[in-house]
């Protein structure tokens, strides 16, 4: 009896065996010569994947990043940011700013056109500036067309805005407003209309077929008013779970998907079959991870105590452990290497003995030699809130690890985003948090760190409150001049790394996997990321996916 | 049993009632609201524009001001439409005045969820019943323990790990399944032959592996049914008669085991229509689970409503139905029915 349970689980056992040992076997082969040098052509179709799909393809309405993906390829605004991130127009031709700077005129190309014909004009710009700031739109992103006083399209070529008073991120702000079309859009109900699934706009792509849940078809905008883009199809394809789109990619039944660093830095580069077909780039995105203290709650409004627990943490550490090494130490809230970050601020460097020092001077001190510090008789300890997001928890349970060292208890504790933001950040009701900032272009942070901006749902929920950032930021509002913004945002950025109210973690790379088979991609990635001329992509004959379907095989 | 049949179908009234009420204050306990998603957290979206998006879908209200207004559109069958999905209606498609359909978020995702889990409850019993009978009868034999070794290997394996090496088995390393969705992405271009095909080589995968791991219980179930069979009277009496063992199980003992069964498929119904966030999420599924996950997670108060409204509906008579079914298939309950 016990012999025969013995042999059945040995040989369930080797059963198991055999299926791994069956699962190890090779590869399908693939014989296309992905390094070689081709020409660029026109053709092909590009399939990518996405976790979530749009709500909708209006972007002021749906607001989410998988619609802005893709309405992105639809619709054109009036201006855009070059590979080195300095503006240009899209269906503006020029832009001239009165002397008061109050007023900017765009000026649109001649003939341009929406995909179905009809042409597009400043009625549609104005349209569009309508929508977004009417009563009953419910946008999120209203507020910096809310501020344009007048807004009037005195031909069908020029468009002009005038401001209460001079607004600097309204450049910007133009480039992220999509306009629309006003012929089929002027007597919808911008949240109910069908429109949003199915758009019609004037940029290098039109949607072909939306199946929900699945996929969504885009092909070339014949009419398109850039030009024509050289990639005949772009294919995005829903696939929420995250190990599902990898193994779609190796399977090469996408062409690209965004990766984290054990994927780009372990996996990819231990498989040479996968090496061999996918390409990885990497790029600084406008987003960083940082430590931000309640400031209203004691002892954090002493700028020792922050200082000194920004001496303790290394975020050095931190950026090898957590993100692979794929992240780089940051002393400021922009993008390194572009025109707003301080080239002359240095991070805070990981020095325990100037940690010491500092609480010591704050008065904290050890009395009962329990490791921990006191200071009038309460051991220094708080704890650090984040949402479910693993990079965070990974990072703050470092951070705890190194603030042990200099005698600070802490605890940690990760909440899901909903109750964490109505439950803590709105009612302030936090020491610290781990959080992320991702950013727009424009230098403003006024929202951010503004002493006005700490209401309720008010993004300074840090309660930051620093005059002398104060009178910069609103500076910094009223400059249009590039060069004189960038001396007020370098400054602003020194005040803020000396005051230290958070300390920056890590600006982590974005990570992309591409296919070989993709051409004509920038690499080193520019200022702008790869994408700015995803246009410019071709995808070689010899190295497309050979497509059998019954409209192929009936045209050869 | 026609007043029977009255009586049950009057309850469901109050007791959907009752179920959407508590429903929706449990919902309602969970912080946060739609207007502040991830999505949301960004520093152009103002703190203004985000309360006017709660007066607008009346989140500044109380609680049961609240309920009440959705109850009263529910009085005239009106589900609302998603908060964040487009205004999408929450159950059944609109038409707009240009003829322009809406198609409804369950009316999308509920015949996807059924289908795959009928299939996967059709092969789940149709493996089941075989292996409880030859359980059944080779009990303590090794057909018996192997057939229990590999239920428990199944029962064990976590749905999702085998369904990530089944994916990476078949779909990368051989390509001989496609890996998620439900449709190759050149579909429409395929002949009525191949779309078979193509729908039937993607269903394979999120059929099989639910209905392998689901396999243990209802083999269990028959198994137990079978030998307790075994060991009544009549049974006894069948062998004596000198029947075949043929007739004998298959014939006696195999449908009265079977009647439990009923309570199972009729227990199994929620799980029919709920579908599974895991599995859908896995194999890029727009199905029920997946829907109702992601409007937990938004916040999107009119759809997690619809969902768990058409839900318990489903369910209560889902219910009604495996009674009725019980009564039918045996006469002692049906004349218990009608005494009372």
């Amino acid at each position: 009896m016990n012999n025969l349970n013995v042999s059945l689980v040995k040989n369930t056992l080797y059963f198991i065996c055999a299926i791994f040992i069956a699962s190890c076997g090779k590869p399908n082969k693939d014989s296309s010569d992905y390094n070689k040098v081709y020409p660029s052509q026109t053709g092909g179709m590009l399939i990518d994947a996405t976790i979530g799909e749009p709500s909708g393809l209006i972007y002021m309405v749906a607001g989410e990043s998988a619609a802005a993906a893709i309405s992105g390829n639809i619709f054109n605004k009036l201006l855009k940011y070059d590979k080195n991130l300095d503006l240009e127009g899209e269906l503006a031709e020029s832009w001239i700013i009165s002397p008061d700077q109050k007023t900017i005129t765009f000026k649109l190309k001649p003939n341009l056109k929406w995909a179905d014909g009809k042409a597009l004009t400043s009625d549609d710009v104005l349209f569009t500036w309508k929508l977004v700031t009417d009563e009953k739109t419910r946008s999120p992103y209203a507020s910096d067309y809310q501020l344009v006083k007048n807004a009037v399209a005195p031909d069908t070529q020029t468009f002009s805005v005038t401001y209460e008073k001079a607004y600097a991120p309204a450049l910007d702000s133009w480039s992220g407003l999509q306009i629309l079309p006003k012929h089929l859009l002027e007597k919808q109900d911008i949240h109910t209309t069908t429109f949003a699934r199915h758009p019609v706009g004037s940029h290098y792509y039109k949607l072909d077929s939306w199946t929900h849940g699945e996929n969504l078809k885009l092909s070339r905008n014949p009419t398109s008013v850039m030009g024509q883009a050289k990639i005949d199809k772009l294919v995005t394809r829903i696939i929420p779970d995250n190990s599902a789109q990898f193994l779609e990619l190796m399977a090469d039944n996408i062409d690209s998907m965004g990766l984290d660093p054990i994927k780009y830095s372990r996996i990819i580069p231990a498989r040479p079959e996968l090496q061999k077909k996918l390409a990885l780039y990497k790029e600084l995105g406008n987003s960083y991870t940082y430590m931000g203290f309640n400031l209203k709650h004691k002892p954090f409004d002493d700028v020792r105590v922050r200082k000194a627990i920004n001496y303790a943490i290394d975020k050095q550490e931190i950026i090898d452990g957590v993100y692979l090494g794929l992240g780089i130490n940051i002393a400021s809230p922009y993008k390194p290497g572009t025109r707003w970050s301080n080239p002359e601020l240095k991070p805070y460097e990981y020095d325990v003995k100037k940690a010491k020092a500092l609480l010591k001077e704050a008065g904290f001190v050890d009395l009962d030699g329990d490791g921990i510090l006191e200071r009038d008789g309460k051991p220094f300890a708080f704890e650090i809130i984040t949402n479910q997001n693993k990079e965070r928890e990974k990072s703050a349970v470092l951070i705890q690890r190194r603030l042990k060292d200099v005698g600070i208890d802490v605890k940690i504790r990760a909440i899901e985003w909903a109750s964490f933001i109505s439950r803590f950040i709105k009612t302030g009701d936090f020491d610290v948090v781990v959080l992320g900032w991702g950013l727009g272009l424009d230098p403003d942070q006024f929202n951010i760190w503004h002493s006005s901006q700490n209401q309720p749902g008010q993004f300074n929920f840090i309660h930051y409150n620093n005059p002398k950032i104060d009178a910069l930021l609103e500076q910094g509002r009223l400059e249009l001049n590039p060069d004189k913004r960038m001396k007020i945002y370098h400054e602003f950025a020194k005040v803020l790394l000396e005051d230290s109210p958070i300390v920056y973690l890590s600006a982590g790379y974005g990570l992309t996997a591409i296919h070989k088979r993709v051409k004509g991609i920038d690499t080193p990635a520019p200022p702008a990321g790869i994408g700015y001329n995803s246009h410019d992509w071709y995808i070689p004959e010899q190295l497309r996916r050979i497509e059998i379907g019954r409209n192929e095989i009936a045209e050869k | 049993m026609l007043k029977y049949l009255i009586k049950r179908v009057l309850w469901m009234i109050p007791l959907l009632i009752g179920i959407s009420l508590i429903s929706f204050f449990i919902m309602h306990l969970a912080p946060g609201d739609i207007t502040n998603n991830e999505g949301a957290f960004n520093p152009k979206a103002s703190e203004e524009s985000r309360q006017k998006l709660r007066e607008l879908y009346n989140l500044d209200k109380p609680v049961i001001v609240q309920y009440g207004l959705w109850l009263k559109r529910m009085g005239s069958l009106d589900f609302g439409n998603s908060f964040a999905s487009h205004q999408k209606p929450v159950f059944w498609q609109t038409n707009d005045k240009d003829g322009n359909v809406t198609k409804g978020m369950i009316q999308e995702a509920l015949p996807i969820t059924l289908m795959i889990n009928i299939l996967g409850l059709v092969i789940t019993l149709s493996l089941a019943i075989p292996l409880g009978i030859v359980a059944a009868r080779k009990y303590t034999l090794w057909q018996d323990k192997s057939i229990t070794l590999f239920n428990f290997i199944g029962f064990s394996i976590p749905g999702f790990w085998l369904s990530l090496l089944l994916m990476y088995w078949l779909g990368v390393m051989n390509n001989w399944l496609p890996i998620s969705g439900l449709h190759s992405i050149n579909y429409e271009s395929l002949d009525t032959w191949a779309k078979i095909k193509d729908s039937i080589s993607h269903l394979i995968l999120p059929v099989v592996i639910p209905s392998v791991t689901g396999l243990a219980g209802i083999t269990l179930f028959v198994k137990n049914g079978m030998l307790d069979v075994f060991h009544q009277d009549y049974i006894t009496t069948a062998r004596a008669k000198g029947l075949s063992e043929h007739k004998v199980v298959y014939t006696h003992a195999l449908r009265n085991a079977l009647l439990p069964l009923i309570t199972i498929i009729g227990l199994s119904i929620p799980g029919l229509i709920g579908g599974s966030v895991i599995a859908e999420t896995i194999f890029a599924i727009p199905g029920m689970g997946k829907l109702f996950f992601d409007s937990v997670l938004m916040r999107d108060f009119p759809v997690i409503m619809g969902i768990l409204t058409i839900g318990s509906a489903l369910t209560l008579i889902g219910n009604l139905l495996a009674d009725l079914a019980y009564a039918w298939a045996d006469p002692r309950v049906r004349r218990g029915v009608v005494r009372n």
